[in-house]
């Protein structure tokens, strides 16, 4: 298919109704309201249901109704419509069901601004709900993986019964790129969806979905079970991209549109003879650890940069493992982080050009 | 190596959104990298309408422009006054001059003055007045070709708005001509 110049939000909902999506449930948030917008145009088109609800609340329980009922579902929002949903995602995350959640990122805390953040990188891989759960994150760097990854989060959400969120900021859902729509091959071979609550029509006992359970071993029990599916994930779902390694005297970690901005640093660096590293988390949970061991061992430091005041760097820390020193830079609040500002960075850090 | 950075800006409804389409699908058609990135803050009504356009031949990092335009395309005076501090020394900073009498106040880049509302009335329809800023940009920069724009403005156009092909064509040739 020839390629065509499409906006991150559209395309967005392009590629998700093209992976299956049948229900889209949403609320109107800076910046990714082209997404509903798209939706509510498209999705009659394809004999699915878009409905603007009257709340984030509102919006992600009827993701949690129609998982329930089998249907691929996606909702989306951006950062604090998305720490409103909260609740209906552990809920889900808790009942095991699939679904998809796009959070374009804009600078917080509280209602902050609109401009692209990646400020809720805690809140995307730690939980924003409560109890132990995990969703598998996805964090493409431009359209194209972006448009790339949706099969496969639908996929991989049916294949775990598990929340799947895709994570983009404002410059991914506003920008334009020139995007092909490629058939993607699942890697998943999907299992059938017989614990639906599809009527029973006096066949089989009902299905029941519900993420109480007040019997302390019984709630145990499912933790434990809960825990092995995201070891699974752990195991099977990491991904990520490795740049320029071969001696780098550092290796800078950065994921999404921030990690875009470090490549091109990373190429003028060359250029002026200081040879630094990329690794790139395309999933934030489970994150790469294991691209840690392709570091070189007399690599003089690691700088997570980010676009928020020091989140992600606590992981790269974990994933070091004190084998070497770990730095931070970052933009917050909306502010973009340029080549020149990495670059003084980094120059700051291993002493000038040689 | 090609690594143009470009401002459209004017006024809503002025057209400014599709002339920075037009140059990234120009440059897709090309197979160059191409990025487009409305503002999206919140604009005051009458206020200044833009966006930012890349082409380069290198994957695009930051689709942002700060301090750096290569081009900025200014359609009024408060575009003008936004933008022209974010050209970059020795950049191109055009002009829309029936709208604009205020001069470039900068001496370190190189400014050009196109009466685009007033060629665009001429050929009889006063909202190509952006084709003719597009063309003279065209003329100057050669960062896309007219042909691939015009290809993109079919694409866009569809069979619906085929009519319109030849005025905005026109308004190209009449950009170009207007900073010979």
């Amino acid at each position: 298919m020839a390629k065509v110049l499409m906006k991150g939000n559209e395309a967005i909902g392009a590629a998700a109704i093209r992976a299956g999506c049948k229900y889209f449930f949403g609320y109107p948030i800076t910046p990714q309201n082209e997404l509903p917008e798209y939706m509510s145009k498209e999705m009659p088109k394809v004999g699915g249901v878009f409905l603007q609800a009257e709340s984030e609340v509102s919006a992600i329980n009827m993701v949690y109704g129609a998982a329930g009922a089998g249907a691929r579902v996606m909702t989306s929002s951006s950062s604090p419509g998305i720490a409103l949903k909260q609740e209906g995602i552990t809920y889900i995350a808790g009942a095991e069901l699939p679904c998809v959640i796009v959070n374009i990122v804009r600078g917080g805390p509280g209602l902050g601004g609109i401009q692209p953040a990646q400020s809720d990188y805690n809140q995307v891989t730690r939980g924003g709900g409560n109890g132990d759960y995990k969703l598998l994150v996805y964090a493409p760097a431009n359209l194209q993986e972006m448009v790339d990854l949706m099969q496969e989060a639908f996929d991989a959400a049916d294949y775990y019964r598990n929340p799947v969120m895709m994570v983009g900021d404002g410059m991914i859902g506003q920008m334009m790129e020139p995007i092909e729509f490629r058939e993607m091959p699942s890697r998943f071979e999907l299992p059938g969806k017989e614990w639906a609550t599809t009527g029973t029509k006096g066949l089989r006992k009902p299905n029941i979905i519900n993420s109480l359970a007040l019997d302390p071993a019984e709630l145990e029990r499912h933790n434990i079970h809960l825990q092995a599916k995201y070891d699974a994930m752990k195991a099977d779902e990491v991904k990520y991209e490795a740049y320029n390694m071969e001696n780098a005297e550092l290796v800078i970690v950065a994921y999404g549109t921030t990690s875009r901005i470090v490549r091109n640093a990373i190429i003028d660096l060359k250029e002026q003879g200081i040879n630094v590293g990329l690794i790139r988390p395309i999933t934030l949970w489970p994150f790469p650890e294991k691209a840690f061991d392709l570091v070189p061992k007399d690599c003089k430091g690691l700088l997570s940069v980010e676009m928020s005041m020091g989140q992600m760097v606590d992981d790269v820390k974990i994933a070091s493992n004190g084998r070497w020193p770990v730095h931070f830079y970052g933009r917050a609040g909306g502010m973009i982080p340029t080549p020149e500002g990495v670059m003084e960075k980094v120059k700051a850090l291993v002493g000038g050009a040689k | 190596m090609l690594n143009e950075r470009v401002i459209c800006a004017g006024f809503g409804g002025q057209g400014v959104m599709l002339m920075g389409q037009l140059i990234s699908y120009a440059g897709m058609l090309e197979g160059k990298e191409v990025s487009w990135l409305p503002s999206y803050g919140p604009e005051m009504r009458g206020g200044t309408a833009n966006c930012s356009v890349m082409i380069s031949e290198r994957p695009i990092g930051s689709p942002v422009i700060t301090d750096d335009a290569t081009v900025a395309i200014v359609m009024n005076l408060p575009s003008l006054d936004k933008f022209q501090p974010d050209v970059q020394a020795g950049g191109k900073l055009l002009i829309n001059s029936s709208l604009i009498e205020k001069k470039a106040s900068r001496s370190d880049i190189v400014a050009y003055y196109v009466p685009a509302n007033e060629i665009a009335n001429e050929l009889g329809n006063s909202r190509v007045a952006n084709m003719v800023m597009l063309g003279a940009f065209l003329e100057l920069t050669k960062t896309v070709t007219v042909e691939s724009v015009l290809k993109a403005l079919a694409k866009t156009f569809g069979e619906s708005k085929g009519h319109l092909m030849a005025v905005n064509e026109e308004a190209l040739k009449k950009g170009a001509e207007a900073i010979k």
